[in-house]
């Protein structure tokens, strides 16, 4: 090589240096994580678990998003060994499970690939990641987002859902799914409302998907709108939110080919100040399922996300036995909760303060008029928003309290009172009727010193007998000990007691024990034992885990 | 050609050279779009806070997660007056469990900045596969540390790193 042309890749590579070292350290940035899940199973037959063929089970998964100035990119790559238990028994292989490219600068946002998104409160459109559900339903095409003004946000989005992942590839959903969405913040737009006490912002949203007319006896709208609006108010410590959504004509599998229109309407109320936070919420829904594939049932491809009005419960018992999701074909549902402090240095209060939280949740069946008997219309019923029957899905009356005691002890005292109706919210083959039971949950505290801690929790639950007989399982009861040695160790066990099962040789202890070792953003767990069959739950989206006895080893890694 | 394949190489070496010089801990906090509690548009690059930031990842329903919160709750004070630290909340409550974030917020007294994420825009930028995940910022906005549990006795630890950041240990 010529020592002039040397001399100019070399300088080529001097100039480039300095560039790119600023980029590694101001401008370009990779950020990800990493999960992997492996389980281990026996065949149990006194709990019904089974033994896959393959005896062993791997999910793995890898996020890397990568952000270079303005420019961003990102994927997912899923790999299922074959799945674990409770997973879409579908999901099948190694490979790009969600993948994009992006450009974004103050004003303009564009997404080419898959992406994640909200309008308002997600009840006309939501597309989102749940690993635990093993649910993802992003929208693969184009979104464009732009903020010309402040206070206004003007969203557009274009795709198709992705249903499954097969074979190591993304399965997407049949239709089309389009849509867009405006928002103004009032007090930034017009003049006169700046520096009001009372901000307010509305929303418009409209979303649409098109698929094929796959019936010959009946006459199907392809296209099916949906479309609404939405109104945020805060005044002081006040706040008053609402959103109505209107969906079009949509026959489906899910309502039974019916050629009503549906609708879908929330309200909250808010109010909250230092030491005292209440909210009520209120919500209508009918004939609200709208999926992006019209045969499709259970979790498939929904397009839009109805939020169950209950609180999400933690303890064991409260969380995954009786769990409520909205009925996307109707309910009217009501929510209360009110949450205060006691405060510190008073007689009632004590030395730090005690917290007392209560919570009221109820849905009912709408109040339905028979309309059209046998006619073509299919048009089978009319129906208004919040107009309740009396027939109750679901209610849920909690309190809880908390003390700290001293610096080193700590108690929560809870009540749960739960009503579910199975015949409606199906949660377990065995009860009839209306399921009601009655949880108390004891919640313990214990610093033993500056690293070592001890926790633990004593549940029992009981289940009112049915026309004399005992009800579903009957009562069950749980211990948890949980030691932990900050801040890299952890050590649990669990004992469930089924001890008041109708079958006698049901009544089994399900013991599960675990440890765990945290260092940083790593995480590995490892757990063995009995695990009961139940439905697990993530913001009112439920899936069925069956009984399991085995090893569970899981790892966790951010970046 | 020849010329492009040396480029290459070079610009591969002093991009490693560059990454090693800085090691592992160069992560800032990346730009998403959320809003506060109040509902004010905020960009997570450009939080306006002076020193140190702790920004946890929390939710309503998840227990460790309140715990850790409420432990450095007490412990607030005196860490504000001894490093100048902000703490961000950041709630990945969706819109079944959003309202109740006010509520618990207020009704416990936090005075932390509390940022909203219900669709888990932020959460997935920042690599957080499960709640609750903390992590310590210094002035600079690299991040220095980060813990993906909570034990009692973890604030200690976090606080340790806290007293490094500002160069007080």
């Amino acid at each position: 090589m010529p020592f002039h042309k040397m001399k100019k890749i070399i300088s080529l590579i001097l100039a480039a240096t300095p560039l790119l070292t600023f980029a590694q350290t101001e401008e370009f940035s990779v950020t990800g994580n990493a999960e992997a899940i492996f389980q281990y199973l026996n065949k149990d037959t006194l709990i019904g678990a089974n033994q896959p063929a393959e005896k062993a089970l791997l999910n793995s998964y890898m996020n890397v998003f990568m952000r270079y100035k303005n420019f961003k990119g990102g994927m997912r790559l899923e790999s299922y060994l074959p799945r674990i238990q409770g997973y879409p028994n579908r999901f099948d292989g190694t490979g790009l499970g969600m993948r994009y490219v992006g450009y974004e600068n103050d004003f303009v946002d564009v997404t080419l690939g898959s992406f994640y998104e909200q309008f308002g409160s997600g009840m006309i459109l939501r597309t989102y990641e749940d690993r635990a559900l093993g649910y993802d339903n992003f929208l693969d095409g184009l979104r464009i987002i732009l903020r010309p003004k402040e206070g206004i946000l003007l969203k557009g989005v274009y795709g198709k859902q992705r249903l499954s992942f097969e074979d190591g590839k993304i399965v997407h959903s049949q239709g089309i799914v389009r849509g867009a969405d405006a928002e103004l913040h009032l007090n930034s737009v017009l003049k006169p409302l700046k520096d009001k006490k009372l901000d307010v912002s509305v929303g418009a949203s409209f979303v649409s998907k098109y698929q094929k007319d796959d019936r010959d006896d009946l006459i199907l709208p392809e296209n099916v709108g949906a479309y609404g609006g939405r109104l945020n108010m805060r005044y002081k410590m006040f706040t008053l939110d609402g959103e109505y959504i209107i969906r079009e004509q949509d026959p489906s599998v899910d309502n039974g080919y019916i050629y009503n229109f549906g609708h879908a309407a929330l309200i909250n109320f808010g109010y909250s100040r230092k030491g005292l936070g209440i909210t009520l919420s209120a919500k209508s829904v009918d004939n609200m399922s709208f999926r992006s594939d019209r045969n499709k049932q259970l979790q498939d491809v929904f397009i839009n996300y109805l939020p169950a009005l209950n609180k999400t419960h933690t303890y064991n018992l409260v969380a995954t036995l009786y769990p409520y999701a909205t009925q996307p074909l109707g309910e009217i549902a009501y929510q209360a909760e009110v949450l205060y402090t006691i405060k510190r240095k008073t007689k009632l209060g004590g030395k730090y303060g005690v917290t007392l939280n209560a919570n009221y949740s109820c849905a009912y069946r709408p109040n339905q008029t028979n309309i059209n008997p046998g006619d073509s219309s299919r048009v089978v019923y009319t129906t208004k928003p919040y107009d309740m029957s009396d027939s109750l899905y679901w209610q849920d009356i909690n309190f809880s309290i908390y003390k700290k005691f001293s610096k080193n002890f700590n108690l929560k005292l809870n009540y749960f009172n739960i009503t579910l109706n199975n015949d409606v919210a199906k949660v377990t083959g065995d009860a009839h009727g209306l399921i009601k039971s009655h949880i108390g949950v004891a919640e313990m505290g214990y610093k033993i010193n500056r690293k070592h801690s001890l926790r633990a929790e004593l549940q029992g639950l009981f289940v009112e007998k049915y026309h004399g007989q005992i009800n579903d399982k009957g009562n069950w009861g749980t211990v948890i000990l949980e030691y932990s040695i900050s801040p890299k160790w952890f050590f649990s066990i669990m004992d469930q007691y089924n001890y008041g099962n109708p079958t006698p040789s049901k009544r089994i202890h399900y013991i599960y024990g675990s440890f765990g070792y945290i260092k940083e953003s790593t995480r590995i767990t490892i757990g063995y034992g009995r695990q009961r069959a139940g439905l697990f739950c993530v913001g009112g989206v439920c899936r069925f885990v069956p009984a399991s006895n085995g090893l569970t080893v899981s790892f966790t890694q951010s970046f | 050609m020849k010329k492009v394949v040396f480029l290459f190489i070079g610009l591969v070496f002093s991009f490693s050279l560059s990454a090693q010089e800085h090691g592992a801990e160069t992560k800032k906090i990346p730009s998403v779009q959320l809003k506060d509690m109040e509902g004010n548009p905020v960009n997570t690059a450009e939080l306006g806070i002076d020193g140190p930031i702790i920004v946890s990842f929390w939710a309503t329903w998840c227990s460790p997660c309140k715990r850790e919160l409420n432990t450095i709750h007490e412990l607030y004070p005196d860490w504000q007056d001894e490093t100048g630290v902000t703490l961000v909340a950041v709630s990945i409550d969706d819109e079944k469990t959003k309202r109740g974030v006010p509520l618990y917020v207020n009704g416990k007294g936090w005075e932390y900045v509390v940022l909203m994420d219900p669709n888990g825009d932020f959460k997935r930028a920042m690599g957080v596969n499960n709640v609750p995940h903390t992590f310590l910022v210094d002035k600079e906005g690299n991040i220095v540390y980060s813990h993906n549990n909570f034990a009692p006795g973890d604030e200690e630890e976090l606080y340790e790193h806290l007293l490094k950041v500002v160069g007080k240990e």
